[in-house]
């Protein structure tokens, strides 16, 4: 039988001003799945959102991705780095991008974590889907997102993070 | 042409401005199986309800198989006829790859980590089957889905075709050789 409703929004961040990362902390491990839903612009220029987990800084992560530019497919992999590529967004305010991050069984402690995204952005010029390792096997209880070319504020004002739970029979 | 979130009045080229992709309150959870300490040869969900507009898979898995990887697969309503086809873009870290299979007796997920490949390493995968419940078409099913091994790996989007009318009441996911391994898990979902 069903068990309910179960699609449910956690936190909701919407920048007023840019900033350099936003993160999602205290995440309860009440759920089976999470769901990170990002609409993004950049101050300047194009560059990609990275995640990370725990606030874990090491080079515990690493991910496999299939990207279109428009004119060509294309497929890249980084081993033992600090964050797992998310959303690629560029300074086009009228045209933001859009991500979604699903971690699967986030809060066993028993397995490294597996998280699969899509992102786009017409302005930036291409579509993204990855798979990211996070090799540890804690639970999730913050995500970290933050720009990978450079540590300054440039996630624009604007930009909405949205962080779903899914809950599991 | 733009279009503008009602709720936060930015506008996109995307319909997914400001908004969800899925609608809180719209998705209900069906059943969930998680593969205990022996191991299991396949992972099912039956006697699955009409009263859905859709399904939705989400799950994580690695395959006991003496190899670094073992490829998944998933038949519909036990139909084990040579009823099933699936086109694949697939990338490797390297490269970019299209390609299609016609006529097989599954939907073929790819690789997952096997028992040779580093430990606690699993694949994920999200699985969409639209208007599974009609009895007029075929099924159409949409795969995102694969592994990350720091170094190796893969990440593939499928499209796979079912076809048959019936509705499906039965998912059934096995492996091309080996059983699932403790922890794997499946959760089934029903979307309005």
């Amino acid at each position: 039988m069903p068990a309910g409703k179960t699609y449910t929004p956690l936190a909701r961040t919407t920048l007023t001003s840019s900033a350099a990362s936003v993160t999602f902390s205290n995440i309860s491990g009440s759920y089976t799945d999470l769901i990170l839903v990002c609409n993004t612009m950049r101050t300047t220029g194009l560059d990609n959102i990275g995640v990370r987990f725990n606030s874990d800084t090491g080079s515990n992560y690493s991910w496999t991705i299939i990207k279109g530019s428009g004119s060509a497919a294309s497929s890249d992999r980084r081993s033992s780095v600090t964050d797992i590529i998310f959303n690629v967004y560029n300074n086009d305010i009228n045209t933001p991008s859009v991500g979604i991050l699903q971690i699967q069984n986030y809060s066993n402690t028993t397995t490294y974590k597996t998280a699969l995204s899509r992102s786009s952005g017409s302005a930036a010029g291409y579509v993204y889907a990855t798979v990211g390792l996070w090799r540890n096997t804690a639970a999730i209880t913050s995500i970290t997102l933050l720009d990978e070319g450079s540590t300054s504020a440039v996630i624009n004002a604007g930009s909405t993070f949205t962080l779903y739970g899914i809950l599991a029979a | 042409m733009a279009i503008r979130s009602l709720k936060t009045g930015q506008f996109s080229r995307s319909a997914l401005v400001g908004n969800p992709v899925i609608m809180p309150g719209s998705y209900e959870s069906i059943a969930t199986v998680t593969v205990g300490s022996g191991g299991a040869a396949s992972i099912e969900f039956t006697s699955i309800p009409s009263t859905y507009s859709h399904l939705q898979i989400r799950g994580i898995a690695r395959g006991t198989k003496s190899s670094t990887v073992a490829f998944l697969n998933m038949k519909l309503n036990s139909d084990t006829g040579t009823n099933y086809a699936y086109h694949i873009l697939q990338g490797d870290g390297a490269s970019a790859v299209g390609s299609a299979v016609a006529n097989d007796t599954f939907m073929d997920w790819a690789r997952y980590p096997a028992a040779s490949a580093t430990a606690s390493i699993f694949g994920a995968s999200v699985i969409d089957i639209l208007d599974y419940g009609n009895t007029n078409k075929f099924k159409t099913v949409r795969y995102l889905g694969n592994y990350d091994a720091n170094g190796s790996g893969y990440l593939e989007f499928r499209s796979g075709l079912w076809r048959s009318t019936s509705a499906i009441s039965t998912i059934t996911f096995s492996w091309d050789s080996g059983d699932f391994a403790q922890y794997s898990t499946f959760a089934l979902y029903g979307v309005n």
